[in-house]
């Protein structure tokens, strides 16, 4: 039996450490009125401080359950726990950057923060991702490699409770992502948080997360997770090469591929 | 030589300097208004009549009445009726508008409305004000604003269906408050909307207002006006009239392009 409530339950009592999600069950209903069912008994947790990667075929509802953990998501069947504060900071960076065209990249950056934190130093933050000589730039100025990084200064700008990221390294070129890859692990590195980050790139995962927790097709549900325990620094080639045959041992049957 | 004539030519279609273009653009313009005058004056030597004076005649009346302090005093009237009624008008429409555009059911009931208040010509709505609400400054000036409201509100509601709701998410995930909500994602959004109603407000409430001036106020270029035609004075009607149309040609050049320039800046600047 499942504890069941049709309304948005956000359990937020006093500080938590890890991100938990138990959910029923999520449905949509298309515009011919059928109902489909995006997730069905979805249960995950990510510990404090760690990085943790969704993986899963395309359309298997990777996206909608980032959604419900930014709280755009109504009705959903379950309850779902985000570390920090009753009312926690999340950082987020979307599929798109989703930057205010008509605002700087300073300004976009300093309007996430929360008002009495406005006049914060950022310095080093826009060293980091090398976006100091950008910072009066508009974001129709920028390449898209760019308006990433500063969706991630944005969402780090803050000083999250957990950072929610959706495919960041889509549509760019390898060399770019790579890139983009380090620059989030280095500042991620500075001072980390718990992160969750959706994404179909295995290696991409392998590189980045202590954690890979692997979906279903539609409706999703949790396959198995895939630990990391070697440090990020000592993943070398060969140290990567090996973990992504272990990784495809454990799932060859689950149809997810490199 | 063709071959040399059509490279030059082509290479100064090609990359004229902007401040050139600039500078040539405002000749054009005051050529274009010293020909006008001429055409007047020349039209009004040959056929020489009372209600056709010449420009020459009309500054003269232009500057007796200024000196007499009678023009500036209407036109200050005027402009405070419009500047009043296009404030209201903005206001009040733009808040139903957004109202409309995010509320499905609420612009459904209330359509039809809309389409009877855009269809009222502004004289019924003139007389009916001024019946209802007496001869009044509120009823002027409300008179003039509900003939531009329904305007206002559909722009605005196309406007409000057009915004993007990911800037919206985005705000929502990052815990925006009201006010920056409202400056850094509706109205910027919005902003085209604004500037376009508001182009056309300005043009129709000015003309709206000398008629609500005409039938029930006893000052303003509209007073003035039908004063003056009572009297059959065109030189004087003619220099109320310019001295009205410079004024706004003023604030459109003065106020309303630079801060289209620098609202839409983002904009402008090359990828």
């Amino acid at each position: 039996m499942y504890w069941y409530s049709p309304l948005n339950t956000h359990q937020r009592v006093g500080v938590a450490a890890r991100l938990k999600v138990d959910i029923q069950e999520k449905s949509f209903r298309s515009s011919n009125g059928e109902v489909i069912d995006v997730l069905r008994d979805l249960h995950f947790e990510v510990e404090q401080n760690e990085f943790a990667c969704i993986l899963g075929p395309s359309g298997c509802g990777k996206t909608t359950t980032l959604r419900i953990l930014l709280g755009l998501e109504g009705s959903y069947g379950g309850s779902v726990q985000l570390p920090g504060l009753a009312e926690p900071r999340v950082g987020a960076v979307f599929q798109e950057p989703i930057l205010l065209p008509w605002c700087s990249v300073e300004q976009n950056v300093r309007l996430a923060l929360p008002k009495r934190a406005r006049g914060a130093n950022l310095d080093a933050l826009f060293r980091i991702l090398g976006l100091a000589a950008m910072r009066t730039f508009y974001p129709g100025e920028l390449s898209l490699g760019l308006a990433r990084r500063v969706a991630i200064a944005r969402a780090l700008a803050i000083e999250p409770d957990i950072l929610l990221l959706d495919e960041p390294f889509v549509s760019l070129d390898e060399a770019t992502a790579d890139q983009l890859r380090h620059l989030l692990l280095s500042v991620w590195s500075e001072r980390p948080t718990t992160a969750l980050m959706v994404t179909h790139n295995v290696q991409e995962a392998i590189m980045l997360s202590d954690r890979i927790i692997v979906f279903s097709d539609r409706p999703a549900h949790v396959v198995g997770t895939f630990d990391i325990r070697v440090p990020r620094h000592s993943r070398n080639a060969q140290v990567r090469a090996d973990l992504l045959r272990s990784f495809h041992a454990k799932f060859s049957d689950r149809g997810v591929g490199p | 030589m063709p071959v040399v004539s059509t490279e030059r030519r082509g290479a100064r279609e090609v990359a004229p300097l902007p401040r050139s273009r600039r500078w040539t653009s405002s000749v054009m313009v005051l050529l274009s208004f010293a020909a006008l005058l001429i055409l007047w004056h020349i039209g009004a030597t040959f056929w020489p009549s009372r209600s056709f004076p010449a420009p020459l005649l009309v500054l003269q009346k232009f500057t007796s009445e200024t000196a007499s302090g009678d023009l500036p005093y209407h036109l200050a009237i005027t402009l405070w009726r419009v500047a009043a009624s296009f404030l209201l008008a903005m206001i009040i429409g733009s808040v139903i508008g957004v109202f409309l555009g995010t509320h499905r059911r609420a612009d459904q009931f209330f359509n039809p409305w809309l389409i009877l208040f855009l269809n009222i010509p502004a004289l019924v709505i003139i007389v009916l004000a001024y019946i209802w609400f007496g001869l009044n400054e509120a009823a002027a000036i409300g008179a003039v604003a509900l003939n531009k409201i329904p305007n206002v509100v559909v722009t605005m509601r196309e406007g409000t269906r057009a915004l993007d709701g990911r800037y919206a998410e985005m705000a929502r995930v990052y815990q925006f408050g009201a006010l920056d909500r409202l400056r850094h994602i509706l109205l910027p959004q919005l902003q085209p909307y604004i500037a376009a109603t508001s182009r056309s407000g300005v043009s129709l409430i000015w003309k709206i207002v000398l008629v609500v001036e005409l039938m029930g106020r006893s000052n303003g270029i509209g007073f003035q006006i039908n004063l003056f035609f009572q009297l059959f004075d065109v030189a004087a009607i003619l220099a109320y009239t310019l001295a009205f149309v410079a004024v706004m040609l003023f604030i459109e050049l003065v106020l309303v392009q630079p801060l289209e320039h620098t609202s839409t800046r983002w904009r402008r600047r090359p990828a």
